[in-house]
């Protein structure tokens, strides 16, 4: 009896898990499948292509504004991660481990910051950018980057930093380190983990951002891949570039996909620890 | 001492200055700057005709239709996204936290929806529902033009925000399922409590604090629906939402008073929210961090 509720038990999650892959899965497919397909066979409704073809890759590559938009989503993804990390590691550590009025301030100010709506600030920073000429350009996108990736940033380290062990940064203060010594020499490595963990999830956030691309961007200069791909509208007009798109969504969904899915531990850690502990 | 503790204060306000100054100025002044412009007409077309009108904006949209039509809009698409989140979020948390194979793996599959780009995923469902390069309608022997419609266009938007977030919601409530302790569950299985039992009677009001917190997080983050209708419909069909509009204004129509005051409006909706949240949950909240 006991033997059959486990057989019982483990079919029946079993089918669960099979279930969810295939729900998590179906889209990320169906747009492989379209953009291997070759232009006549794309209307032929068939979830899987008949036969496979790179031509629409070779297409978008060959591109002018493609490739262009793809160094702009590197570029300003890399270094609004590196900004939102470096800063908020400092003030997570000060919110951490320092006596100061304002920390929990701080730290609620920075989750309610997460939570409003980016379009309310996108006509005003849209008005300030032609003033001071940073419409179109990396930096006006990576300054309003900050509004989302340095409150998850501050969030998600602060979570971690709390569990880090601190007697070690006490005993080598004890030793005659400052505090700044210690805490490049005794922290930093040990919250890289964390520091990884919230690097990986900025870095989600400014890839995916559209508002933000399609509203502060109109050129080639600083139109990232998201942006480009809704206004895509192909070598001719008389062709719907559907594989052209699906091509150039593989191409930007694949690579974070593969960080998402090697360092997918991590991942679960930040996003809950910080929402559920918080 | 004393020494040490005001030069603890000084550092604390050291390190945090640069990020506080970087959310100060991308955030706080421009809230601000949007509510002064929106006490003007300002329309980027016609420059000169730039005037203190004081609440006209506020006027003029409050009584137009437009605006309660996309606040309705995005009501319908917040409400039954965040619902329908959380009946399929539990179930999914639920095989994930009993899983005993393949766990990895699941969790792995869960991560996708949340990483894949939204313009993307919104593509993605754009071209599977459209009639002559989709899959759905060969699948369902169906000739339906999904988009052309405002109610089946308002099913593939709520479609496509569930795949992409139900994983998240997902997510947060397993880490919730983690605090329910074993024995509890065991005790309540010993004095003949049966499944369902167990789930309303022991492990839900157990998870209260996890489950206000993702459907808080979701329905804040559903309010200002963007990415997934501009792809889809671009606000056609009737489909217009809050965010939306105030793109169209600002950015499409150039009007910035105008805009502002619908950035305005679309920000006191947020405070509402989160005022209703925490008034009306808040007690439970607090008590369930006192249960820890």
């Amino acid at each position: 009896m006991r033997m059959r509720n486990d057989l019982m038990g483990r079919v029946f999650w079993g089918m669960g898990n099979l279930m969810v892959m295939a729900y998590a899965l179906l889209p990320v497919l169906w747009i492989i499948s379209l953009s291997l397909k070759q232009s006549r066979h794309l209307n032929d409704q068939r979830f899987f292509p008949q036969t496979i073809s790179l031509e629409n890759y070779r297409i978008i590559f060959s591109d002018m504004q493609f490739p262009a938009a793809l160094w702009n989503s590197l570029g300003i993804a890399v270094i609004s991660t590196v900004l939102a990390v470096t800063l908020g590691m400092f003030a997570a550590y000060a919110i951490v481990r320092l006596e100061f009025p304002g920390r929990r301030l701080i730290l609620a100010g920075a989750l309610a910051t997460a939570m409003f709506p980016s379009v309310v600030i996108i006509g005003p920073i849209f008005n300030m950018w032609r003033t001071v000429g940073l419409f179109d350009t990396w930096l006006g996108l990576i300054i309003p980057y900050m509004t989302f990736a340095l409150p998850l940033a501050i969030w998600i380290l602060s979570a971690f930093f709390r569990e880090i062990p601190w007697e070690l940064d006490k005993a080598a203060r004890v030793d005659g380190a400052t505090p700044w010594q210690a805490f490049i020499r005794v922290i930093v490595p040990l919250a890289a983990p964390a520091i990884f963990t919230a690097a990986i999830l900025v870095f989600i956030f400014a890839w995916n951002d559209f508002l933000f691309a399609i509203s502060l961007t109109s050129t080639n200069n600083a139109r990232t891949v998201p942006a480009v791909i809704a206004f895509f509208t192909g070598s001719s007009r008389f062709e719907l570039p559907t594989g052209l798109i699906a091509a150039a969504s593989v191409v930007i969904t694949v690579p974070v996909l593969i960080i998402v899915l090697i360092f997918q531990q991590r991942i679960v850690a930040g996003l809950t620890s910080g929402a559920v502990k918080g | 001492m004393n020494q040490k503790k005001s030069n603890e204060r000084r550092l604390g306000w050291l390190l945090c200055a640069p990020a506080v100054t970087a959310l100060l100025v991308v955030t706080a002044y421009p809230i601000l700057y949007a509510l002064w412009l929106s006490l003007f007409r300002y329309d980027l077309r016609f420059p000169e005709q730039r005037a203190f009108i004081g609440l006209d904006n506020y006027v003029s949209i409050l009584t137009s239709e437009v605006w309660w039509h996309a606040l309705g809009n995005t009501l319908i698409l917040t409400i039954s996204s965040v619902s329908l989140e959380l009946l399929l979020g539990f179930p999914l948390a639920l095989i994930m936290h009993h899983t005993l194979f393949w766990r990895r793996a699941v969790r792995a599959a869960t991560l996708i929806p949340y990483a894949m780009v939204t313009v993307v995923a919104a593509l993605a469902w754009k071209f599977a529902f459209d009639p002559t390069t989709g899959f759905v309608n060969a699948l369902l022997g169906m000739e339906q033009v999904w988009l052309t419609q405002r109610w089946s266009a308002f099913l593939v938007i709520i479609l496509t925000e569930i795949w992409k977030t139900t994983p998240f919601m997902a997510l947060l409530l397993m880490a919730g399922l983690t605090l329910v302790p074993h024995d509890l569950i065991q005790a309540a299985r010993v004095d003949g409590a049966n499944a369902w039992q167990r789930f309303i009677k022991i492990i839900v009001p157990l998870m209260k604090p996890a489950i206000l917190v993702a459907v808080l997080f979701r329905t804040l983050d559903a309010f200002r629906i963007f990415d997934t209708v501009f792809i889809l419909t671009r606000g056609a069909q009737g489909t217009e939402t809050v965010s939306l509009l105030g793109y169209n204004t600002f950015i499409v129509s150039l009007n910035l008073g105008l805009g502002s005051a619908v950035s305005v409006l679309i920000f006191i909706g947020v405070l509402i929210i989160s005022v209703l949240f925490i008034k009306g949950f808040g007690a439970s909240l607090t008590q369930g961090e006192k249960a820890e």
